[in-house]
């Protein structure tokens, strides 16, 4: 693949990255509040000494001066102090990454594994009682709201059926098989409910591109020179048709962390998502803005791996 | 050329007899009847009409029909199933969730509503002088646009919630300011698909030759857009405004699912959710009634959006 267009579209991600960092640092910097508001009102502390200490902190520069101060804070990685966690922010984040990333991950997988045969099932006879059953379970799996999704899954599965736990635990005390086990079936119901509110738009974006390469001549030519449908399906249409589904999974990301964000909160995964809330509640700012942050910059990594992946799929985009 | 064509009738067959019964028969339809047509023979979205009416009266005439306070507390009727006293059954005070559901269901409309107007208003603006100013201008709003994509809705919305809503709150009161807050943030941050869509048909219709005959006629720019193209790029936009207010609803009970929406005493439906969820195991009511609630309404109003996608589509044969 050609590297200009892998450079290009690096150097087109630095500038969103930037952008959002200014759209985050101006919410911040509207925000009302003074971190010296309690010496203004304390009698004990002259006026002057208050000044002295706004000058020392930086809060009379100019915007852009703090703008940068701060911006050049997160790039170091030095994101502040967790009151609430006593830690540094840069390492709580870490800590729980990797739980947020593999149940987005899983969920995804799950999503796509699902989303594609029905897409692609439902588009090869259109208007057919699988497709009428097809559309309209994904619009219902795009209209449940997750938070309601998960209540009924733990009405059912935990409540009714007792069969799945509905409290994530990280402290497992088990061993081996039985570990993995247990940490498998604590994973199911998140999984799921983010999974399904994902396939119901998957569905509809596979089945619409389907539609629209189907018709397409050099389908007909396949097809006349003798080739078996189901292969003509399979390696013919679906490959092509994929490719623009590549680009709206990654539109569709920020979406799925918000999802991973209710989701967390309803079955107390330790990802970043409770973390998040669990910070709002508490009014530990460095940690608001430190996720928020890095889920913004993960967002554009993504964005940047699908239009990557976008031009190896399709190198007419990449020759543009 | 002629007579390549059989299956269209062309000029070259005026004689025909088809063409003779076309006076008779072709009544002048209005775009608007047509897309009404069209929209009838769409089952599930006639249903997801009916439904969303049923739930828009319900919501704001029900009041008048159940008189019940939202905050009378009775702790002798706590955590009740639906009775003839409690048609929805009660909450851990005692509540009638009845009341409290039209009463939170007035909120999650509005909020709906305002936010789409919100994102339509945003969007068609920025759509509309991205699509009539080539160059630099249109090149700096679409980069905006796709920057605004990148962002994370909820995350930024949980923080702008975070930050503003004490101040709002001294400003235009409790509910009030959350309400105008709630809505600007979810607005603000749901116009990029509105944008897109309408700087997309822009460019294809500025080029059209109604347009280029009232550019020869003299009109202004601004006449151009608000009488010519702008009319006839508002069928897509209708369709996504409809979904917006799905997306709205959910969003904004979403937030209060978190606790980050309307002040807790304010019953809404994603509150009432969060309240319930510890409840789940003797209560189930008071959880699935809300939730079905807010599931109804953002499903008959998908439905709604997806009929009027096949009905505003000309090209479309139903």
């Amino acid at each position: 693949m050609n590297r200009q267009y892998i450079i290009r579209r690096i150097l087109i991600a630095i500038p969103s990255l930037l952008g959002i960092s200014v759209i985050l640092f101006g919410v911040l910097a509207m925000a009302p509040g003074d971190p010296f508001e309690e010496l203004a009102t304390n009698p004990a502390i002259p006026p002057e000494v208050r000044m002295a200490l706004r000058a020392k902190f930086g809060l009379d520069d100019p915007v852009w001066q703090r703008y940068l101060h701060w911006f050049s804070a997160m790039v170091q990685g030095d994101w502040g102090f967790s009151f609430q966690s006593r830690m540094d922010v840069d390492r709580l984040i870490l800590q729980r990454l990797p739980v947020t990333l593999i149940v987005i991950g899983a969920s995804q997988l799950l999503a796509i594994s699902v989303a594609i045969p029905v897409g692609v099932l439902a588009a090869i006879k259109p208007y057919s009682i699988f497709d009428q059953i097809a559309s309209t379970f994904a619009m219902i799996g795009f209209s449940l709201p997750t938070f309601f999704t998960g209540l009924v899954l733990i009405l059912v599965f935990s409540i009714q059926l007792d069969w799945l736990p509905f409290v994530y635990r990280a402290d497992i005390n088990a061993t081996g098989w039985a570990f993995y086990g247990e940490h498998i079936k604590q994973s199911i119901m998140p999984v799921v409910v983010l999974g399904l509110a994902q396939a119901g738009t998957l569905v509809r974006f596979m089945r619409s591109s389907v539609l629209d390469v189907i018709r397409l001549d050099y389908v007909t030519t396949a097809r006349s020179k003798g080739i078996g449908e189901r292969k003509v399906i399979v390696r013919h249409v679906v490959r092509n048709a994929l490719i623009p589904v590549v680009t709206l999974i990654a539109l569709q990301l920020p979406a799925v962390f918000g999802g991973a964000i209710v989701t967390e909160q309803i079955f107390r995964v330790p990802g970043i998502g409770s973390l998040l809330i669990a910070a709002i509640l508490a009014n530990d700012t460095p940690v608001v803005m430190g996720i928020t942050f890095v889920i913004s910059c993960l967002v554009v990594l993504f964005n940047l791996i699908a239009d990557i992946l976008y031009g190896w799929l399709d190198p007419r985009i990449s020759f543009r | 050329m002629a007579g390549s064509t059989p299956v269209s009738l062309s000029a070259d067959a005026p004689a025909s007899p088809q063409l003779a019964v076309q006076p008779r028969k072709a009544r002048s339809i209005s775009p608007a009847l047509e897309t009404w047509r069209r929209f009838r023979r769409h089952t599930l979205a006639v249903t997801g009409a009916i439904v969303l009416l049923i739930l828009v009266s319900g919501v704001l005439l029900g009041p008048y029909v159940w008189p019940v306070a939202i905050n009378d507390i009775d702790f002798a009727a706590k955590l009740q199933g639906p009775s003839l006293a409690h048609p929805l059954g009660t909450d851990d005070l005692g509540q009638d969730l009845l009341a409290r559901m039209m009463y939170g269901g007035r909120i999650s409309l509005a909020v709906g509503f305002a936010a789409m107007l919100v994102a339509l208003t945003v969007g068609v603006l920025v759509g509309s002088v991205a699509g009539m100013a080539s160059g630099w201008l249109d090149a700096a709003l679409m980069w905006l646009t796709d920057l605004f994509l990148a962002l994370p809705t909820l995350p930024l919305l949980l923080l702008v919630m975070y930050l503003f809503r004490d101040s709002m709150k001294k400003v235009l009161g409790v509910e009030g300011g959350a309400f105008v807050l709630i809505v600007v943030v979810i607005g603000g941050l749901r116009w990029m698909p509105v944008a897109r869509l309408v700087r997309a048909q822009f460019l294809s219709l500025r080029e059209k030759e109604f347009v280029e005959a009232a550019r020869a006629l003299g009109a202004s720019k601004v006449r151009q857009v608000v009488q010519h193209i702008l009319p006839n790029a508002l069928g897509p936009v209708i369709v996504v405004g409809t979904i917006d207010v799905a997306a709205a609803i959910i969003f904004e009970s979403t937030l209060s699912f978190l606790g980050l929406g309307f002040p807790s005493d304010v019953p809404t439906w994603g509150s009432m959710l969060r309240d319930a969820k510890d409840y789940l195991d003797i209560a189930a009511h008071w959880a699935l009634f809300p939730g079905g609630a807010i599931f109804l309404t953002v499903l008959a109003i998908n439905f709604i959006g997806d009929g009027l996608r096949d009905a505003f589509d000309p090209r479309r044969v139903l």
